[in-house]
């Protein structure tokens, strides 16, 4: 499996300005941490993609070893990762996250 | 397969010695806990990285046993 998930991983995270791997999909996440991902994206106005790892087990475990990260939500901005849900939070509560998504060119429908 | 707080701070103070550790257990079943953990090896750190630290100090618990903990980190 290894290196061509990889690729795939690669190639949809460098595919869309906004990526977010979830458990389930934005109209049904399957699990709190990737609900409060998808609240935030959509508070901030922005448009994304997301992917859902339970329906390809190759990608729910090469997702990990492609970030270093352990968990399910991950977001990615314009090809870089910027962390789960945690992360996300802190960052939406300081402005940060706006912030990086004007500094990345990503539209945010004013609030 | 739950782990106790006390067990989650320690690993947590093991490989970051100076880190004042809060384990709050969010929903009393212990299982879903928030952490916040601060460090001054935190600073300059991006809060992935900060995040990443806490992550290795669990040793791969995280995302496995440890489903659901809320991580904040900060400096002192």
């Amino acid at each position: 499996m290894t290196e061509d998930v990889q690729a795939r991983i690669d190639q949809a995270v460098k595919g869309s300005d906004v990526l977010l791997f979830m458990k389930g999909s934005p109209l049904f996440p399957q699990c709190g941490f990737s609900s409060r991902a998808i609240a935030i994206l959509d508070r901030l106005g922005v448009d994304y993609a997301s992917i859902d790892v339970l329906q390809d087990q190759g990608i729910r475990q090469g997702i990990k070893a492609y970030s270093d990260w352990p968990t399910i939500p991950q977001l990615y901005v314009k090809g870089e990762f910027v962390g789960g849900s945690d992360i996300m939070m802190e960052m939406y509560e300081s402005g940060e996250l706006a912030e990086l998504m004007t500094k990345s060119g990503v539209a945010q429908k004013a609030a | 397969m739950a782990m106790a707080a006390d067990e989650i701070a320690a690993l947590i103070r093991q490989s970051i010695p100076d880190a004042s550790v809060e384990i709050t257990d969010l929903a009393g079943d212990g299982d879903h806990y928030a952490a916040r953990v601060v460090s001054e090896s935190f600073r300059g750190l991006p809060r992935v990285r900060q995040h990443q630290r806490v992550y290795e100090a669990l040793g791969g618990r995280m995302g496995g046993v440890l489903h659901a903990l809320q991580l904040t980190t900060a400096t002192p």
